[in-house]
């Protein structure tokens, strides 16, 4: 048997609250395409953040061609040969390819040797990319070339993808991958982090799958149907919903053949979206990112205006209305961004509970803001959700994720709500203000409030909502009571085979 | 090694000791470029900062600073709503002129008729035509997307060129014996904007105090005033709160016209008296400076506007009086904004030394 090229053993990293990877071991072999896979929160990015040298494991060891590998930095990984492509890319706008490649360098050769190795390099791999382009004009896809291209110009024996496809076109997904396959076949071994299941059933020839922290199986994506990956991903032993189903309750919100283009190049157009929401329920809605939640969060919010009569109020049509007249009636949002969409980073509580507040919490007379009021709320807020700050005076960027989170739900669940619609309520809060953000939903539902939940974290959705869809490619699958839902058919439904459920029964 | 560190949040100290601190600096610098000139740079410096206001000719320059200081913070006070809002209005200039050629072409309609209305109706004509110039970049940023640093820029050139034919054609004076230049409006009662010549009170010193006042309350209390700020810092967040981010480019557009028009109004009715070809000096672009000077604050503006008024008029005294080239002035008052946005750095940043082990 071969020597494997990485072999990681008990690695075990905690942070306060939070154990992000307990006892994690396997092995990585030369020119094997390994997946990681789990879901959000599960410890991939803690993972692969010390193999990179970013994170210092609390215990256990890494072996690297059977040598102990402790990196203290990535300049050391890289050095070792170990190199990684970051979700979100490093690069500067206003320069160009070959520049940007040149400032990762330790000892950078002139330009013009950069921009032949450049053009080698990806004609080598299939990656077109001209070195002269300015970084600003590529599209996400180019830029992701860019990353790459830097991490092969440094000869990496492991490179580590986080979620690259996240920002591609198919078209670009189909490029990244004969790329990786080619590198593979030359020995390359790649550490392949996503969720996406057919991607890793496509490209992987092994998986390692992490549920809180601990490896809880192996697989062979090829092998293994993406039913039993979600199984894996997602555990069997499913939380049982804590609620009991309940009658019916009055329509509150209906959506009828919602329908959106999409508003960007990398965003998902909205396709017949139909749902009536009741008053009191939870409406958990599942799916992987990208597939239109930003989207759908935007056409409730009213950032995005539909076609008359698409979205309904208690019967009305308020498709034409903007943010505020929702807010006035009662629809509210949360989306999932924090900083700059949520909230404005430089702005204290005290602006940012103005933000959304004004109209239901009368914050303002004939325009002018009461600021004693402001501040009152935004107190009130802070006290109620327990955000830890020193005061209300500070801003939105000097609190952390989880504690600004509180804030925001906190600001909109404190306005009185007849619809709140929140997306990742609880992405990047420690386990503690996760639980008291999910308690206060539900709190909310129980007094008539329908609230609808945008969540990638399955475990959530199916703690708290009484119904359940899942979001494909921009289509909302039909509802199903969550109570009695298996992790099969969640997995159909999140792989969008309702499509052809339907189609049996017309048949 | 020096490392800059980003604070947690901005410094409040800092964000009040930046423009002391860069005045200082200019005050040193500008004594270092003197002495290098061959001027004594002490006596220089004091020529520009305190001879304006203290020395022996100090009644003749106090005014000067009103006459001078008015439109810089009426027009400042102006564009300084469009930049915290991310709006770029680089024509100002051009603003300034249209406004005081359709104010102007109002007063001479009504020459030599005397009636109290007819001042009135000027700065109403004033406004009008800046706010208009200033909603063309407004219009086609929000209809086609277009650059409005671009276009309002360009604007300006087309504003000079209308003025040049005005001057000397369709407003010319017509008992002016053929000399380009309309008649004196100064000196035609009921359109001039002086109040006390004297003193260096016109109406544009009373429109600039208001406007200060205005912006202040805006700003700080309005919920118009929030949504400026919101739209400036966080788009997405303000598209979030309900603000309609076109509408915000044409009423921010529409204020800093209609402000920058007026001060054309009161300038060509006063101090200039006249529509004439070399009627702009600047005022438009030395806004600009002001408005960042004062941090975009009203208040700041109002004491930048002072002091880059004070540099107009040491300027003069330190050019007649030591012999110092007037590139030299320019340049001083260009160093001002270098340090100031220097210094800015400290606002949001804390300077670190040593390795900066900690990351």
């Amino acid at each position: 048997m071969t020597q494997p090229l990485l072999a990681l053993s008990g690695l075990t990293k905690a942070y306060p609250g939070v154990v992000a990877n307990k006892d994690v071991s396997f092995d990585i072999m030369p020119g094997e395409v390994h997946a990681l896979l789990g879901e959000n929160g599960a410890g991939k990015s803690t993972l692969v953040k010390t193999i990179y040298g970013l994170v210092k494991p609390d215990s256990g060891t890494m072996m690297l061609n059977g040598t102990p590998f402790t990196p203290a930095e990535p300049r050391a990984a890289r050095a070792s040969g170990v190199a990684m492509v970051f979700q979100h890319f490093s690069l500067f706008d206003a320069m160009n390819v070959a520049e940007n490649i040149a400032l990762g360098m330790e000892n950078p050769p002139p330009q013009r040797e950069i921009a032949a190795q450049v053009r080698a390099v990806s004609d080598q791999y299939g990656l077109p990319l001209d070195p002269t382009r300015i970084v600003g004009e590529l599209s996400a896809g180019e830029r992701q070339r860019v990353e790459i291209i830097r991490c092969l110009l440094q000869d990496p024996k492991l490179l580590i993808m986080d979620e690259p496809t996240s920002v591609l076109t198919p078209q670009e997904v189909e490029i990244l991958f004969k790329t990786l396959r080619k590198l593979s076949a030359e020995g390359t071994a790649i550490l392949y982090i996503s969720h996406k299941l057919e991607e890793i059933r496509a490209l992987c020839e092994n998986a390692t799958v992490l549920r809180l922290g601990e490896v809880v199986g192996t697989c062979d994506p090829r092998a293994t149907s993406a039913r039993d990956m979600a199984e894996l991903m997602v555990g069997t032993a499913l939380h049982v919903p804590e609620r009991a189903a309940r009658p019916a309750g009055e329509t509150v919100l209906a959506l009828n053949g919602l329908s959106a283009k999409a508003p960007h190049q990398f965003g998902t157009a909205l396709r017949d979206i139909t749902i009536d929401v009741q008053k009191g329920e939870v409406l958990g809605i599942g799916g992987v990112a990208g597939n239109g939640q930003d989207e759908l969060v935007a056409a409730l919010s009213g950032e995005i205006r539909t076609a008359t009569g698409m979205v309904r109020f208690e019967g009305e049509s308020i498709s034409h209305l903007g943010p505020n007249q929702r807010r006035e009636i009662g629809l509210l949002t949360a989306p999932e961004e924090r900083m700059g969409h949520a909230a404005a980073p430089d702005m204290s509580l005290i602006e940012n509970a103005v933000l959304t507040a004004t109209t239901r919490k009368e914050l303002s007379n004939k325009g002018f803001l009461n600021w004693r009021k402001a501040r009152s709320f935004a107190e009130d807020v802070i006290t109620t959700f327990d955000v830890r700050t020193p005061g209300a005076n500070n801003a939105a960027r000097s609190l952390s994720g989880g504690n600004l989170q509180k804030f925001v739900i906190g600001r909109e669940i404190m306005q009185d709500p007849a619809v709140l619609v929140v997306n990742q309520p609880t992405w990047g809060v420690d386990a503690s203000a996760a639980a008291a953000i999910r308690q206060a939903l539900l709190d909310l539902a129980a007094k008539g409030t329908a609230v609808i939940c945008i969540s990638q974290d399955l475990d959530e959705l199916m703690e708290i909502s009484d119904r359940f869809a899942a979001l494909n490619e921009g289509r909302l699958s039909d509802p199903r009571p969550a109570q009695g839902l298996t992790v099969e058919e969640i997995g159909l439904m999140l792989g969008g085979a309702h499509d052809m459920e339907v189609s049996h029964v017309d048949a | 090694m020096l490392m800059l560190e980003k604070r947690p949040q901005p410094s409040k100290a800092w964000t009040l000791a930046a423009p002391l601190l860069a005045v200082v600096l200019t005050m040193i610098c500008g004594g270092l470029l003197f002495a290098a000139l061959g001027k004594a740079p002490i006596e220089t410096i004091r020529t520009i900062f305190f001879d304006p206001l203290f020395s022996e000719f100090a009644w003749f320059y106090r005014p000067q600073l009103l006459i001078k200081g008015a439109p810089l913070a009426l027009i400042a006070i102006g564009l300084s709503f469009g930049f915290r809002a991310g709006i770029w209005n680089i024509g100002a200039e051009g603003q300034y002129i249209v406004g005081a050629i359709c104010g102007a072409a109002v007063g001479l309609a009504f020459y030599p008729t005397e009636s109290f209305l007819i001042f009135p109706l000027m700065v109403i004509a004033g406004v009008l035509g800046g706010t208009l110039w200033a909603l063309i970049p407004g219009i086609l940023k929000v209809k086609f997307d277009t650059n409005e640093i671009l276009v309002s820029l360009m604007l300006v050139y087309v504003a000079e060129q209308l003025l040049a034919s005005m001057a000397l054609g369709a407003l010319r004076n017509p008992d002016g014996m053929g000399f380009p230049g309309s008649r004196n409006l100064a000196k035609y009662d009921s359109a001039s904007s002086w109040i006390s010549e004297n003193a260096g009170m016109h109406w544009g010193v009373v429109a600039a105090m208001i406007a200060v006042i205005f912006a202040y309350v805006t700003l700080s209390r309005h919920q118009f005033g929030f949504n400026v700020r919101l739209a400036g810092q966080s788009p997405r967040a303000a598209r979030f709160a309900g603000v309609n981010p076109k509408l915000l480019v044409l009423v921010c557009m529409g204020i800093s016209g209609g402000l920058a028009g007026a001060a054309g109004l009161f300038e060509v009715a006063g101090p200039a008296g006249q529509i004439s070809i070399d009627f702009n000096v600047g005022y438009g672009f030395t806004a600009i400076i002001v408005a960042f000077l004062g941090r975009l604050h009203p208040i700041g503006i109002l004491l930048a506007a002072g002091l880059m008024a004070l540099t107009y008029i040491g300027g003069e005294i330190a050019q007649s009086n030591l012999g110092l080239p007037g590139a030299a002035i320019q340049l001083m008052q260009g160093m001002l904004l270098f340090f100031l946005l220097m210094v800015d750095v400290l606002t949001n940043y804390r300077l670190r030394f040593g390795k900066g082990a900690t990351i």
